[in-house]
């Protein structure tokens, strides 16, 4: 105390001796925020964490003082660096990733999804233009199956194919076993595909597009080969299972890049960074809900359509789920929004 | 002075200004791209590495798995048991690429193992909180500026075949990769999706006070108004600078600087006594003139 008192009596200038009297507030804060910035939360007390806040203001308007009546460079310096690391973490992501995921699935999913409405509905028409393309391509000339379909795809299911064998391809796998290697396979796979369509929107939404045609093209044309054998409907539920949630994750990825890159192209009165970021900080949201969608669509597509074989069961189950995401997005969170909907 | 102004230009191609909700305007300094491009390359050791051990880890327990005795391959816990393994690993690869930058840069230090070692961090473009989606948008582009063209690359030259795909991947990789050098904030596509930006974490020691030292000695120096008029707070930083340095060579040429320029001829021997004296009343001068409200920035500017 009395060694302190004589250091700023000794103190020649008055910014030292603003400085001496200060001191002891900012080395506290940096104690705390070295503490905080190394992950040892627990270590600190309860009254430190409380601290933070009010020695943050403390050590900011000590450096406003400072600026204006000190010309000691080094000090200055080091305050401005405590002031930011400080800044940091008072004005952090507050949230644990906890709190963010139960907030997320409790309406800022839905919400973003909701708000991205336009882009949705522009990625739907390409998504059936691409079915109906892939169709025509492969009516009109058989070859374009194998430019469509990839060859691990197309293992017998090709033109020409019995009846029987496209069946097969359907119905009777119940006696093998769940396949969970597969399902974590696919779901690594889709997921990739649609992080893909998401960030190729940043290319103003355009190769977004491109891979959208494409991937709803292999359906068409394989829609089409079990349309030639009558098997259309048995396809179409066999696809239904996993394909509700998938197809919808695909859409919603599109969508997400779509939005991206439509309001780089068209930002209106923001500039171009700020309309950017805004969408991107909400397709991001609708991403992470994708990837959630792919798990559980991996998981239908390796269970739930081994387990049921028949048409009728299969369209339940694709039904459901496509109630279930519907219902979700467009009916759930309505009431805590603020503002967000369009 | 001319390589003084371009070193200062220099400086300030990467400084920008942040306010605080308190109205606090906080000086940044935008990362190189050298510091990220290192950084990048040590996160992706590590996640090569936890990729590796991990594989390595998983197969040495799939060994373990086969040489146990009574349990056949055909045997169903021993299938189910290699499928959970098979699973572990498919599921550990897609979060080491996808998850691994996301977890770190949550964290309350806003950095990757890599950027922490080399002191830079993201921030809010706006100066406002960092938030999980900005994290998230930010992410999920590396997968296109960075992985894709990687596979591609690995792809073509597997095969063979360097055709026409090749060089798309190539010129592909190349926009991405190149992408902070066309733009003033060193943005890369991320960044501008998700507003954010990567600036240096800056750490400093507290110094010691520079008044008590010299005033332990009684004062044997008295520069006059016009002595210390002469110089502004540019040179008091440099003067200041020299003295935390503390190296005698400097101390002497600085010493013969200012004796020349106040005509002073105070000898040899006491250097260190002379500046600290010096830069003390210059400082009480400069700041006493501060608190009246006139600044003098360096010795070019006239006293008002």
């Amino acid at each position: 105390m009395s060694n302190g008192q004589q250091a700023i009596e000794a103190a020649a200038l008055r910014s030292d001796r603003f400085r001496l009297e200060r001191e002891g507030d900012w080395q506290k804060l940096e104690v705390i925020v070295s503490r905080m910035e190394a992950g040892r939360l627990r270590k600190l007390s309860d009254e430190d964490v409380l601290a933070l806040p009010v020695l943050y203001r403390t050590v900011a308007s000590s450096l406003s003082v400072a600026r204006e009546t000190s010309l000691d460079a080094a000090t200055l310096a080091y305050l401005e660096a405590l002031v930011q690391r400080a800044w940091f973490l008072v004005y952090g992501p507050r949230v644990s990733l906890g709190q963010w995921f139960r907030r997320f699935l409790g309406g800022d999913w839905s919400r973003a999804v909701r708000a991205i409405w336009l882009d949705l509905l522009i990625a739907l028409a390409v998504m059936v233009a691409g079915v109906v393309v892939g169709w025509l391509l492969v009516a009109s000339d058989v070859e374009w199956y194998h430019a469509l379909v990839p060859t691990e795809f197309a293992d017998q299911r090709v033109p020409g194919a019995s009846r029987e064998v496209l069946h097969d391809t359907l119905f009777g796998n119940k006696g093998q076993d769940a396949l969970s290697v597969f399902a974590a396979f696919l779901f690594s796979n889709n997921a990739q595909v649609s992080i893909l369509a998401f960030a190729l929107g940043f290319a103003f939404g355009v190769p977004t597009l491109l891979l959208l045609v494409h991937n709803m093209g292999v359906m068409g044309a394989m829609l089409w080969l079990y349309h030639g054998q009558g098997l259309t409907l048995d396809f179409a539920g066999w696809l239904a299972v996993h394909g509700t949630t998938e197809i919808f994750a695909i859409l919603l990825a599109g969508g997400a890049g779509l939005h991206i890159g439509r309001s780089m192209a068209f930002p209106g009165k923001r500039s171009v960074m700020a309309a950017a970021a805004e969408a991107g900080q909400r397709a991001s949201l609708v991403m992470a809900g994708v990837v959630l969608m792919l798990v559980a669509a991996a998981m239908l597509e390796a269970f739930a359509r081994q387990l049921i074989d028949t048409t009728s069961g299969r369209f339940a189950v694709g039904g459901f789920m496509l109630v279930f995401w519907l219902t979700y997005f467009y009916a759930f969170g309505r009431g805590s929004a603020k503002g967000a909907t369009p | 002075m001319n390589a003084i102004t371009t070193a200062r230009l220099r400086g300030s191609d990467r400084a920008r200004t942040m306010v605080t909700p308190e109205g606090i305007a906080l000086p940044l300094t935008l990362a190189s791209r050298g510091s990220r491009f290192g950084a990048l390359l040590l996160d992706l050791s590590f996640i090569f590495l936890l990729m590796l051990f991990t594989t390595l880890g998983l197969i040495w327990l799939a060994g373990g798995l086969a040489g146990v005795e009574g349990l056949e391959a055909s045997d169903g816990t021993a299938g189910q048991a290699m499928q959970f393994l098979l699973i572990t690993w498919i599921a550990s690869m897609f979060l080491f690429r996808n998850a691994y930058f996301l977890f770190f840069e949550l964290g309350p230090r806003g950095a990757t193992p890599g950027k922490r070692m080399l002191g830079i961090r993201i921030a809010a473009r706006d100066g406002g909180r960092l938030s999980a989606e900005m994290v998230i948008a930010r992410n999920l582009l590396r997968d296109i500026e960075l992985f894709l063209p990687l596979v591609f690359l690995a792809n073509a030259s597997d095969g063979g075949d360097t055709g026409a795909a090749g060089l798309a991947a190539t010129a592909w990789f190349l926009v991405f990769a190149l992408f902070p050098c066309f733009n003033r904030d060193r943005l890369r596509a991320g960044d501008i999706i998700a507003g954010s930006w990567v600036v240096e974490a800056p750490k400093r020691k507290l110094e010691t006070v520079m008044s008590v030292r010299a005033s332990a000695t009684p004062p044997s120096y008295r520069f006059g108004e016009a002595e210390l008029a002469v110089y502004g707070e540019y040179e008091l930083q440099t003067l200041e600078r020299v003295l935390r340095e503390n190296r005698p060579e400097a101390l002497a040429s600085v010493h013969d600087a200012i004796c020349r320029k106040i005509c002073w001829d105070p000898g040899h021997g006491d250097e260190r006594a002379f500046l600290e004296a010096y830069y003390t009343q210059l400082r009480a001068r400069l700041e006493s003139g501060l608190r009246m409200g006139k600044r003098k920035a360096d010795k070019f500017t006239r006293d008002g």
